[in-house]
């Protein structure tokens, strides 16, 4: 049964929920905890996680729709490995709506139970603690870690959490199918819209002209998340995608920067649950500062750095990655070039 | 297994133990590290990040409160770049609340302002932004004013994991989220969640672990204070049993040292004319109640009342509950009517106090009960409930007019530049001075189980059902024999419940003690294993009561809880019976027909 880690652990399987985390140590972190002598026998849970709730991403809900048995395949594979006691499926409100039918027909007779996302908790509802809490019923937001879930998730339990595509990988991993490519999720002014496989080796540059979306205007990119993404300008594409594996493309004459920027935060501070001072008050302070007529830029990068050191949870920090690297990499290129007209 | 090992603190090389977080480690070592949400009664949170430092190795600040130590971690709590988040988030926690210093009774112990001066912060970088939250009260006794909420959720902890009342609920999320009583739950689409319906029991609690007052009581010293300058009437304050063990911390006093006299003296120095000490009323509360209790057993045994088809409990039988804690009232009328008969009907020491002042005292002094001011100071909100209740009422009068807490009392000694701890000690006044240990314990957990018992094996051993008898020269003979007990140990200490077998008589006696209305549920749930249940809804009794001095924690109640056994040890009298001016009050009210019942008994109802 060891086969299959060691498996995974040749591949050099990473968690495709944003995070890049190598999935073997994730799974011998959880084997570990289970091995634990000292804290006796304890159950263990696998949640297959399909939140997805970066407005945008749409690659799990395209992954269940064209190889739902494969995920399941590979939320089977890991129940069987750690002799879990359960596997959940935790799908959105609309993946539910969309492939219920077919997953309960997929899970029949099987240890694995669908659980449907509670429709407020949005985008932080996805964070892997957040979505244990969910399940036990508890407020939708990230808990204090550590511990970490693969040492006490759900209900205190070992339990391994992860995303649609990394299980959709363990069963190709395990059938020896597996060749080193990833989803693609590309969107915004861009001709072809949509999820694509290709080897992740493949740079942003190569992978937009590979579908043929690479722009022929001015543009910058957000790329590895649709809202917590990196904003690079067209000078820095020969880097492979990171992250959720998204790139959004940006025209810089169809788009207003400050809009765009406060969309970001607007956005952030609906979705931030609340539980830390940095993001809870921190984004709706940028969003004051940023609104305002005359600027604080002192204290706009202050509490930027703020937030990235001092919150709660990755969701604070991803706050800041998208507002940084805009103002670090487009932004000059921008005054640049209205200058030059 | 916690093992030695070595840190590094701001370029100081440390030994600790391992298993404790930065902060504790911090702190021994005379670092102290600020933080708001933090209390050592509950599990960490986290949520403030007030107390971030810098840890050599990691990519993010990291907070000391819930990081523990490990060996050769090198942390430091200075740089610029820890002052910078730390003050920001501070800066940040100002714009959500909205001061109200002047009017504030924790102006003199306020956490944010004294991290604004410590740490010199601006408070005024951001506008405040929760100015139009509601203030929601709940009857006359505790508030939560969502104005001044920093958002820490120590008073949902406090209502839902420690009193499991379930009364106070987190609504919403980011910069909506709200604490909110659940009653104002209407227009949320519950689905297969219906969750069971709620009250305040007003125990104060979430004041109590509230750092910046959000939650609070409902003051009342303001009205005090103006009764105190237009003196038209005569004013007497009486103070609680637990208060002169707290108060002195709040003055800088070691914990539990013990502060009647100053008390006294403060009051008179306020300009209450007379200072009465409730011990008297806790020790006509025990005798009411021990002469009950063994009025209950009598007819118990006698098989008169029947048990109830539903309950399976005796109907106005055993097992029978105090009644002096109205946090446990209130709960009991709530949520639990059905157990309404069970409650003694004794008042409670504060009620048995006031009464006698505006009835036998009021005769004594010839002074109309009208012309008669009765302030109280409590370690208690809901108190403020109790001496609201109509019921209560005696002839018109209403037996106690305000009610204070020990924090109200505080500010106004400070307020009014009082030297506390260099007052004169002075005696409470007589004739209602004097009373026995069995009183004071009234403070803590079990007392006032141990209080009636002491009263009640006495009762049994000399076959009496009422301490007022007088005796023939040969009873007496007889009495000075008894040798009932003073110890009850098996009721005392710190536990959630207390339980023991007791001989009461040649009868066996099953007593339980629950400590903290957490913990009532094996309790209720257990009925016909007791025939005695003593509630304190806060935890380890009054000691630990909603009204108490902040910070409140287990390691603080424990002194507190000492102190008040060590007064009982050291009274002259130990036993409510044994205090002959109590006793003369109960004789002297046998004669007054109606105005008995009306002063010492109660009764209850259901309430929705």
């Amino acid at each position: 049964m060891d086969k299959i880690l060691d498996k995974i652990r040749k591949a050099n399987l990473v968690g495709r929920g944003g995070a890049g985390f190598s999935v073997a140590k994730k799974w011998s972190a959880v084997a570990e905890a289970l091995a634990d002598k000292e804290v006796g026998g304890r159950k263990c849970y696998v949640v297959c996680n399909a939140a997805e709730g970066e407005p945008g991403l749409t690659k799990d809900g395209y992954i269940l729709e064209n190889y739902a048995e494969k995920v399941i395949a590979g939320l089977k594979i890991a129940i069987d490995f750690f002799l879990a006691e359960k596997g959940y499926l935790f799908l959105n409100y609309s993946y539910n709506k969309k492939y219920n039918k077919k997953l309960a027909a997929l899970i029949k007779d099987s240890a694995i139970e669908i659980f449907v996302k509670p429709i407020q908790s949005g985008y932080v509802g996805g964070e892997e603690s957040a979505v244990l809490n969910a399940i036990e019923g508890k407020r939708i937001e990230p808990r204090l870690k550590p511990p970490f879930p693969v040492t006490a998730g759900l209900w205190g339990c070992p339990t391994l959490v992860n995303n649609v595509e990394t299980f959709y990988n363990i069963s190709l991993v395990n059938s020896g199918q597996y060749d080193n490519k990833r989803f693609y999720d590309i969107a915004g002014d861009c001709p072809y819209e949509g999820v694509y496989e290709l080897p992740a080796s493949f740079t942003i540059e190569k992978t937009l002209k590979q579908t043929k979306n690479y722009p022929s205007f001015h543009f910058f990119v957000l790329v590895g998340g649709d809202m917590s993404g990196e904003a690079l300008n067209s000078r820095q594409l020969k880097r492979p995608v990171e992250g959720a594996g998204s790139i959004t493309i940006y025209s810089l004459a169809k788009n207003n920067y400050k809009k765009i920027i406060a969309g970001w935060l607007d956005f952030f501070i609906d979705e931030s649950c609340g539980q830390c001072t940095p993001c809870r008050e921190g984004i709706y302070r940028l969003r004051e500062i940023f609104l305002a007529e005359k600027a604080d830029w002192t204290l706009f990068n202050n509490l930027l750095d703020n937030l990235a050191d001092t919150s709660f949870c990755a969701l604070g920090s991803s706050v800041v990655i998208p507002i940084k690297s805009f103002m670090e990499n487009v932004l000059p290129e921008m005054e640049a070039k209205s200058k030059a007209m | 297994m916690s093992k030695k090992i070595k840190i590094n603190l701001n370029g100081k090389g440390i030994s600790c133990q391992s298993g404790k977080t930065i902060m504790q480690v911090a702190r021994e070592n005379g670092v102290i590290i600020p933080g708001l949400c933090q209390h050592d009664d509950f599990p960490v949170k986290a949520n403030c990040r007030i107390c971030v430092v810098e840890i050599s190795g990691c990519k993010n600040l990291v907070t000391s409160c819930s990081t523990e130590v490990c060996d050769g971690l090198i942390i430091r709590t200075d740089t610029a770049r820890v002052k910078r988040s730390r003050n920001l988030n501070i800066e940040l926690i100002f714009a959500e609340h909205i001061e109200r210093c002047p009017t504030c009774i924790r102006r003199f112990n306020c956490a944010l302002l004294e991290l604004a001066d410590k740490h010199k912060i601006e408070i005024t970088t951001f506008k405040d932004r929760k100015s139009k939250r509601k203030i929601y009260k709940f009857a006359n006794a505790v508030e939560i004013d969502g104005s001044q909420c920093i958002d820490c959720r120590n008073c949902v902890e406090a209502c839902n994991t420690l009193q499991k009342i379930n009364y106070l609920e987190l609504r919403g999320k980011g910069i909506t989220q709200e604490v909110v009583p659940v009653t104002e739950r209407d227009g949320f689409a519950l689905i297969n969640k219906r969750k069971k319906k709620s009250d305040c029991i007003y125990c104060g609690q979430c004041a109590l672990y509230c750092p910046v007052s959000a939650a609070q009581e409902q003051a009342h010293w303001s009205l005090v204070e103006k009764a105190l300058k237009n003196k038209s009437k005569i004013l007497v304050a009486q103070f609680a049993p637990s208060i002169r063990v707290s108060i002195g911390e709040e003055f800088g006093a070691k914990g539990g040292e013990v502060m009647t006299g100053q008390v006294v003296a403060a009051l008179k120095k306020l300009g209450f004319n007379y200072v009465f000490d409730v011990n008297f009323g806790a020790d006509i509360t025990t005798m009411v109640e021990a002469e009950e209790l063994i009025g209950r057993m009598k007819e118990f045994r006698l098989g008169l009342p029947s048990p109830s088809l539903k309950t399976g409990v005796m109907e106005n039988g055993l097992p029978m509950f105090t009644s002096c804690c109205p946090a446990w009232i209130k709960y009991v009328e709530f949520f639990r009517p059905d157990l309404i008969p069970k409650l003694t009907t004794a008042r409670s020491p504060q009620i048995h106090s006031a009464g006698i002042i505006k009835t036998y005292w009021a005769e004594k002094m010839k002074i109309k009960p009208k012309n008669i001011m009765v302030v109280s100071i409590m370690p208690c909100t809901a108190k403020k409930f109790e001496a609201s209740r109509r019921e209560l009422k005696i002839g018109g009068n209403w037996p106690v007019d305000y009610c204070l807490t020990t924090r109200e009392l505080v500010y106004l000694i400070k307020k009014n530049r009082i030297d506390f701890m260099d007052l004169k000690p002075l005696p409470a006044d007589n004739p209602l001075g004097a009373a026995s240990g069995a009183a004071v314990i009234y403070g803590a957990s079990g007392g006032v189980m141990e209080s009636a018992l002491r009263t009640a094996e006495y009762l049994t051993q000399t076959a009496q059902d009422s301490v007022c008898r007088s005796f023939t020269k040969a009873e007496k003979l007889k009495t000075k024999f008894c040798n009932s007990r003073i110890k009850f140990k098996e009721v005392r200490g710190l536990a959630g419940v207390k339980r023991a077998e007791l001989m009461m008589g040649d009868k066996k006696f099953r007593v339980a003690v629950v400590n903290g209305i957490g913990n009532i549920k094996s309790a209720l749930d257990n009925l016909r294993d007791y025939d005695y249940i003593e509630v304190m809804a806060c935890p380890d009794g009054c000691i630990g009561g909603g009204g108490q001095p902040i910070p409140t924690t287990a390691a603080i109640r424990k002194k507190r809880l000492e102190a008040l056994y060590k007064i009982d040890a050291k009274s002259k009298i130990r036993r409510a019976h044994d205090n002959k001016e109590a006793v003369e009050v109960l004789r002297w009210f046998k004669t007054k027909g109606k105005l008995e019942n009306q002063v010492l008994y109660t009764k209850y109802k259901k309430r929705s």
